[in-house]
């Protein structure tokens, strides 16, 4: 019997210290993924980082250095353009289906965003190509600005409306108490105590966005030059990644490389921010 | 049992002015609101049965019963609150100075009846802004920063907060939340105050603070408070009613109600017997 027992204790002995080392791997494993990609953008692009690279238009094939100024400012205005698209429709979305709306058209409403949610960039690059450039007759900004917002919308429909729900119900109370409106709770209660969140949600549509590159091959498509305006084709980093990186030179190669690690220096460097902005204001105690 | 719960009972709207010892006193009260013959559903279920009572202007009216007995309910319909709650359904009278509050606009009825939680629920901003929440929502034209001062003062939290009014007011202790709560609730200078069992989650230095803070308002507003600690309602209260199951079996004044409980239920009640 007690050797029984000793067998038993040091078998799940071994197994909680196994389950312990396995996820502890796990976790050690998705931190240095990170750092293991930004090391080698570092490694293989960092040298082709210089002014040049964020002032000059890219060289004529055959000639090296040359920069992606205009690719720089044509994500800019993607993401603007997107971000204007997709935030807006998402987030009154959402409060629409957090404050307003029945249990059946949220639930409609909610399965259509994550359908939406699932469908393949291409898919969207195809039908933004078919809605704003087919019958327009040529690429634009605007086009690639349009199939990057269809593809912020549901996320940040989705997440804002999971932290529109989180506020407590006791706040709503609160204000309704003192003969606040329902929109009225909304905007100066429910929102503000949710903003973090909405925030945080805000910034991951973004930077998924900005590393899209299938919608933007046949909605923006790419340009060598600057792009005036919003009704031209207009280079962006991911399509200029991707078109560098099938080229047969060294020197694009290494650039694409270096438009890679400032694609994920921006991304960094607007997480940055935000958490800045984040950490100033009040937030709801967790109890 | 359950027949003479179900039994029709009757009390008086108003409430009779005799004082434990039996002195008549000389005036009878003012009421600020009359509640007649309510009965409320949450779907099929009632919840409350044919309720009559009327709230003494510029009394401390107390609700007490065991869990369940629809005291909240009640305190909840007399600013409407219930209809935030779906397939909530209200039948009978309301009134607030001889106005029927149901037929009125539900947001002007609740800057005149405020109301504070069993739970302090302070929003994620700072403690000035907190108070100055529904002077800032109904368009107020007072000069804000007296009003807050004013405000925190009547709630006796002005002296511990007046040197970092920008804070947040997470950063008060659940006490010190609770009166912010309730000078959030007097910055509009309702008529009415509500209270909710606002002291079931404090501390009893925090509870004896509230206690007081309450007699003291007496003279600011009328004032109805839940709860469940019977040696409350005896301290603070003018008039107790006392309900069970949904109906009012007894509505005295404290004193003659704690001492010389007219229904045995009430007596049963308050000696420890249940609930």
């Amino acid at each position: 019997m007690t050797i029984k027992m000793n067998a038993q204790l040091r078998w799940r002995k071994f197994v909680s210290n196994f389950m312990l080392t396995m996820t502890g791997v796990c976790a050690l494993i998705s931190v240095s993924v990170l750092f293991f990609i930004l090391g080698y953008l570092v490694y293989h692009g960092g040298a082709s980082i210089n002014w040049d690279f964020f002032t000059k238009l890219p060289a004529p094939v055959g000639e090296s250095g040359g920069g992606m100024a205009n690719a720089i400012l044509g994500s800019a205005k993607l993401l603007l353009l997107a971000t204007l698209i997709g935030v807006p429709i998402g987030f009154f979305g959402a409060v629409y289906l957090a404050e307003f709306s029945g249990s059946t058209v949220a639930f409609v409403v909610r399965y259509a965003a994550d359908l939406l949610n699932g469908v393949p960039s291409i898919v969207i690059g195809i039908f933004a190509y078919a809605v704003a450039v087919h019958p327009f007759g040529h690429f634009s900004t605007y086009a690639g600005g349009f199939a990057l917002g269809i593809m912020m919308i549901p996320i940040t429909l989705r997440s804002t409306e999971e932290f529109l729900l989180g506020v407590p119900r006791s706040l709503r109370e609160g204000a309704m108490a003192l003969g606040a409106s329902k929109w009225r709770t909304i905007a100066t209660v429910i929102v503000p105590a949710a903003y973090r969140g909405i925030l945080t949600a805000i910034l991951l549509a973004f930077a998924r966005v900005a590393g899209e590159t299938a919608p933007l091959l046949f909605t923006a498509l790419g340009n060598r030059y600057w792009s005036n305006g919003f009704n031209e084709p207009t280079a962006s980093l991911p399509v200029m990644v991707y078109n560098y990186a099938i080229s047969p030179f060294d020197d694009w190669h290494r650039q694409a490389w270096a438009a890679g690690l400032v694609l994920l220096g921006l991304i960094l460097v607007i997480n940055i921010i935000a958490r800045a902005v984040l950490a100033r204001g009040i937030a709801i105690p967790r109890s | 049992m359950h027949a003479s719960v179900r039994q029709a009972v009757s009390v008086n709207i108003t409430p009779p002015i005799t004082t434990a010892t039996g002195r008549e006193t000389s005036a009878p009260p003012a009421m600020r609101m009359t509640v007649s013959k309510v009965n409320f559903w949450y779907g099929a279920k009632q919840t409350l049965f044919n309720i009559s009572l009327g709230i003494a202007t510029s009394k401390v009216t107390a609700l007490i019963g065991p869990s369940g007995c629809g005291k909240s309910t009640l305190l909840r319909t007399l600013d409407r609150m219930h209809e935030t709650v779906r397939h909530a359904r209200l039948e009978g009278e309301i009134l607030l100075d001889g106005q029927n509050i149901l037929a009125q606009d539900v947001t002007l009825l609740r800057r005149r009846v405020g109301m504070v939680f069993q739970r302090p629920n302070p929003f994620p901003k700072s403690i000035f802004e907190n108070v100055a929440y529904g002077l800032r929502i109904n368009g107020s034209k007072l000069p804000l920063a007296e009003a807050v001062e004013k405000s925190l003062r009547h709630a006796a939290l002005w002296d511990e907060v007046k040197d970092h009014l920008h804070k947040s007011a997470y950063e008060l202790s659940g006490g010190q939340q609770q009166r912010l709560c309730i000078a959030r609730a007097l910055a509009v200078e309702p008529e009415v105050l509500l209270l909710d069992e606002p002291c079931s989650a404090l501390d009893p230095i925090s509870t004896a603070k509230i206690e007081e803070l309450l007699v003291q308002l007496k003279d600011l507003c009328t004032i109805v408070t839940v709860t469940h600690n019977m040696q409350q309602a005896a301290r603070i209260s003018d008039f107790t009613a006392f309900l069970l199951n949904g109906q009012l079996i007894e509505f005295n004044p404290t004193p003659s109600l704690f001492t010389t409980p007219s229904d045995p239920r009430t007596e049963a009640y308050i000696t420890g017997r249940f609930g």
